[in-house]
């Protein structure tokens, strides 16, 4: 049922998802947070650019990537320099698209859940004598993690379920950028029926289960 | 009253146009996309016909074919293809022909890097060499075929990218990110020459002759213009464009 090739394909799509998802939970948090509390002019710009990739086809995406990631454009230029090649073609370079690309699926939970709390609690615990640091780990984090978990699952499955963007700077290479999207659509269009229906079958069950335990786990409205 | 008269009249004109002139759908394959331009303005200038031309991968077209889509007729990048649907009924039967013969050629976008005899592969000093899905595009089968009789393949293959189709390959050789890559030769030649970079034609005894085959599909059956378009396919004009992209014939 799972040849060597789909077995790789799947354990790569995992660790893309897994990586990216650890990374935007991490530089999403602030952005967030600094989003949902600002009343700086930038908001409107910032969050305009933070939806981008919710509008934009992925061939724009893919495209101005593999312009401005190869080696004459600014990118490329960079990791030249700094003498680590170029990113297309690269699992780190799938990382960094990918990361650009689920970046609206889990910014915006985590800031709307933000916005939210109010600032009710967080003078609460002022007057408690607790330090902003204390304040964000002990009052914001957990009241927010409704919020932390719905970016966290978004992110992981919009990464999963990539496919433009990774046709256009990947390259097909197996175990590196190779992708079950990808793979998938190799076998149908290699007429490899069989193949396809096999992976796409698991992606469906998959992405079903994944959005089915959000919303177990993570229901909308408040259960009091 | 002006309105359901402007109607009928539109729908005259769109009904006289649709009698005298046809508007067709042709698939044709990636690496013929240049010269097939070419071809359809004279086309569309000598006989009045209009040709709407999507442009993509043999394998991609096969599957849409036989699943309802409209093409009229296909060019593909291959002969097995439009073998397959000849024996599938899908075509019109005796409509299939060779309409050209493809190059193969190893092309770098920079100037003095792909030497005239293709030793530059041999020397590996690049970090991705491009080529077309094997699975999915002929260009790219030829391509592996070229590297395993110069006993490269195995050494090669880390190094290897793979365009979805030969346009896509040509994509991540124009942009650099593959500093070369084994393309169409009909995409890198303009008037008989090669028009930029630096290129290696491949000869043509180092692998299996790429023949395109083109054939009118089930849909196109008794159309005019379908009709028209093989036959200005097998023209001496259509011939000289065909040959002036690096085609044989």
């Amino acid at each position: 049922m799972l040849s060597d090739s789909n077995l790789t394909a799947i354990l790569l799509t995992l660790k893309l998802a897994v990586i990216v998802t650890l990374i935007l939970l991490l530089i999403g948090t602030p952005i967030a947070w600094w989003l949902a509390r600002t009343r700086s002019w930038w908001k409107g710009p910032i969050s305009a650019v933070v939806a981008l990739p919710i509008v934009l086809p992925p061939s724009v995406l893919g495209f101005y990537l593999l312009i401005v990631m190869g080696p004459n454009g600014p990118v490329g230029h960079l990791t030249q320099s700094m003498g680590l090649g170029t990113l297309p073609f690269t699992f780190p370079g799938l990382v960094v698209a990918s990361v650009l690309y689920s970046m609206p699926f889990v910014i915006q939970p985590i800031q709307n859940a933000f916005e939210a709390m109010g600032d009710r609690p967080l003078e609460v615990a002022a007057t408690l004598r607790a330090g902003p640091l204390d304040r964000f780990f002990s009052v914001v984090i957990p009241l927010a993690k409704p919020g932390f978990m719905t970016a966290g699952v978004l992110g992981f499955a919009h990464t999963v379920g990539e496919f433009g963007v990774v046709l256009m700077i990947g390259g097909n290479i197996p175990g590196v950028t190779r992708v079950v999207s990808v793979q998938i659509y190799d076998y149908v269009e290699a007429f490899e029926y069989t193949d396809a229906h096999w992976l796409a079958a698991i992606m469906l069950v998959f992405s079903f289960l994944t959005l089915l335990a959000m919303y177990l786990f993570n229901p909308t409205t408040p259960r009091r | 009253m002006k309105l359901s008269n402007t109607l009928v009249a539109l729908l005259f004109t769109l009904a006289s146009s649709l009698a005298c002139a046809d508007e067709i759908d042709v698939a044709v394959a990636a690496n013929f996309t240049a010269p097939m331009k070419a071809i359809a303005a004279d086309f569309e200038k000598d006989t009045g016909h209009k040709l709407l031309l999507a442009f993509g991968s043999t394998g991609k077209f096969y599957a849409q074919i036989k699943n309802g889509a409209p093409f009229k007729v296909f060019l593909a990048a291959d002969d097995a293809t439009p073998a397959k649907l000849d024996k599938e009924g899908m075509t019109v039967p005796g409509s299939r022909f060779t309409y050209a013969i493809g190059s193969l050629v190893l092309w770098s976008a920079k100037p003095d890097f792909v030497d005239a005899k293709g030793e530059v592969l041999r020397k590996g000093q690049y970090e991705h060499l491009a080529l077309a899905s094997p699975k999915l595009a002929p260009y790219g089968e030829a391509a592996m075929e070229v590297m395993e009789k110069m006993g490269l393949a195995a050494s090669l293959a880390p190094k290897f990218v793979l365009g979805e189709n030969i346009a896509q390959t040509q994509q991540f050789v124009v942009t650099g990110n593959a500093e070369l890559g084994f393309l169409a030769l009909s995409q890198v030649m303009k008037d008989g020459k090669i028009a930029s970079g630096s290129a290696w034609i491949v000869p043509a005894s180092m692998h299996t002759p790429i023949r395109q085959d083109a054939v009118i599909l089930s849909a196109g059956k008794g159309n005019a213009a379908a009709e028209a378009l093989m036959k200005f396919l097998k023209s001496p004009k259509a011939a000289a464009i065909i040959k002036s992209y690096g085609y044989a014939l």
